[in-house]
């Protein structure tokens, strides 16, 4: 008799506020990825297009949070994803965006739309469609559980796959002195 | 014959006086440390050097080293705890490595991932600490500041100028400059200075030179900071 069919994991991914800087890099494990779709099933991510998360066995979140729309999309990958991985130095520190903290919101957005000289000045955006900012942008341990970190700006196509068939062959991820980078 | 200690198991000859850390980095052995500088008296500052001996914590940089001492350092539980330390620090500075030119060869840095720090767990503290450009030829990133204190040391005992100080107590400290106006450009500061290049992580950093050296070739890509043992003793042999 033949042995059933291993059963693909399901994975999902999404950017936050971040650059899609580590998606680009997830992209960088090249052919990899015939590897890696043979181990697992793609469900919301921007490789599929699929615009809700449905349960996943992964969830990969890049960026961190400078807006509501941010938190929504977080708790919705937590509630659905058995392991979120905080991928990128944005998930895990705030990153670029969250040098914008010790400015006060309003002081940046009345700069950039009412008196920064040469922009548009067209008055601070206020279509119920935008999703609100956030004071300040915060790295997403701070609002949900997270079960692995994996660092860099971006992490290296290598360090994704290292950290990815570690995980899914059931290791501990363990990234080693070439892998690891905060930058 | 020679003293010796045990750290780990090995045996670690020293001279009367020195102190755990420094007869260990002489003999090769890594001790994680930050605010402990082979050139300069011991601060004792950061604990990141704390080792058991005979069963018990203490700073290996304060601690003299005698005959017979059983020295643990590379356990999971000191590690572990000067993890997070680590974190602690990176959590009250605002330390962006990619932003950040002293990437690649920050001893914070390469400290934190020798102990296998993924994230800094606790919540960012975010604070407001605006640059001093003053000068014309040295910047100072105070958001990079961990208190290691060298500058200050640096400044007073090698240059006998007392450019710095920390100031305040407690979560409060923060590195200061002695100018009435607390610009650096008001003080003696000069490229020349012990404290111009001592700095472990990113605050003092000199004007038109970024970025100099690509990612790959920077110091701890080429090898972990346990590798060195320590960076300044290295050169010294050079």
């Amino acid at each position: 008799m033949d042995a059933p069919a291993k059963k693909k994991l399901r994975l999902a991914t999404a950017t936050l506020a971040g650059c899609f800087g580590c998606h680009m890099s997830f992209l960088d494990i090249d052919e990899r990825l015939f590897d890696l779709v043979e181990l697992v099933e793609f469900d919301r991510s921007p490789l599929t297009d699929i615009k809700e998360v449905g349960p996943c066995d992964i969830g990969l979140i890049e960026g961190g949070l400078c807006n509501a729309e941010n938190v929504h999309v977080l708790r919705d990958f937590r509630k659905h994803c058995r392991i979120l991985v905080a991928v990128g130095a944005c998930a895990i520190n705030g990153g670029l965006p969250a040098q914008r903290n010790p400015i006060p919101l309003h002081e940046i957005l009345s700069e950039v739309y009412l008196t920064e000289p040469g922009l548009a000045h067209s008055g601070i955006p206020n279509d119920p469609e935008l999703p609100l900012p956030l004071n300040k942008v915060h790295p997403i341990h701070e609002v949900v559980k997270v079960d692995y970190f994996l660092p860099g700006c971006p992490p290296s196509g290598d360090a994704i796959w290292k950290f990815l068939t570690d995980l899914l062959a059931g290791r501990e991820p363990e990234l080693g002195h070439a892998l690891m980078h905060y930058d | 014959m020679s003293k010796t200690f045990t750290l780990d198991g090995k045996d670690v000859p020293f001279r009367d006086g020195q102190t755990i850390i420094e007869a260990a980095l002489e003999a090769g052995h890594y001790i994680p440390h930050l605010c402990h500088h082979p050139d300069f008296k011991a601060h004792g500052s950061c604990k990141l050097c704390t080792v058991k001996v005979n069963g018990r914590q203490t700073a290996s940089c304060t601690m003299q080293a005698a005959e017979g001492q059983v020295v643990e350092s590379e356990t999971e539980e000191l590690n572990s705890e000067r993890r997070a330390l680590t974190q602690m620090l990176f959590v009250e500075g605002n330390h962006f490595c990619p932003s950040c030119e002293k990437s690649g060869d920050c001893q914070l840095q390469a400290t934190a991932y020798h102990l296998n720090m993924m994230t800094a767990h606790y919540d960012h503290f975010f604070p407001n600490r605006p640059l001093d450009a003053s000068h014309p030829d040295f910047l100072l990133d105070f958001n990079r500041c961990i208190l290691c204190s060298l500058c200050v040391r640096a400044s007073r005992d090698v240059d006998g100028k007392n450019v710095f100080a920390l100031a305040g107590r407690g979560i409060k400290s923060h590195l200061i400059v002695n100018a009435r106006s607390g610009k650096l450009a008001d003080t003696d500061f000069s490229a020349a200075d012990k404290a111009a290049s001592v700095c472990p992580v990113g605050v003092i950093l000199p004007k038109r030179r970024g970025f100099a050296v690509p990612i790959g070739e920077r110091t701890f890509d080429k090898q972990p900071i346990d590798a060195y043992v320590d960076t300044r003793i290295a050169r010294k042999e050079e």
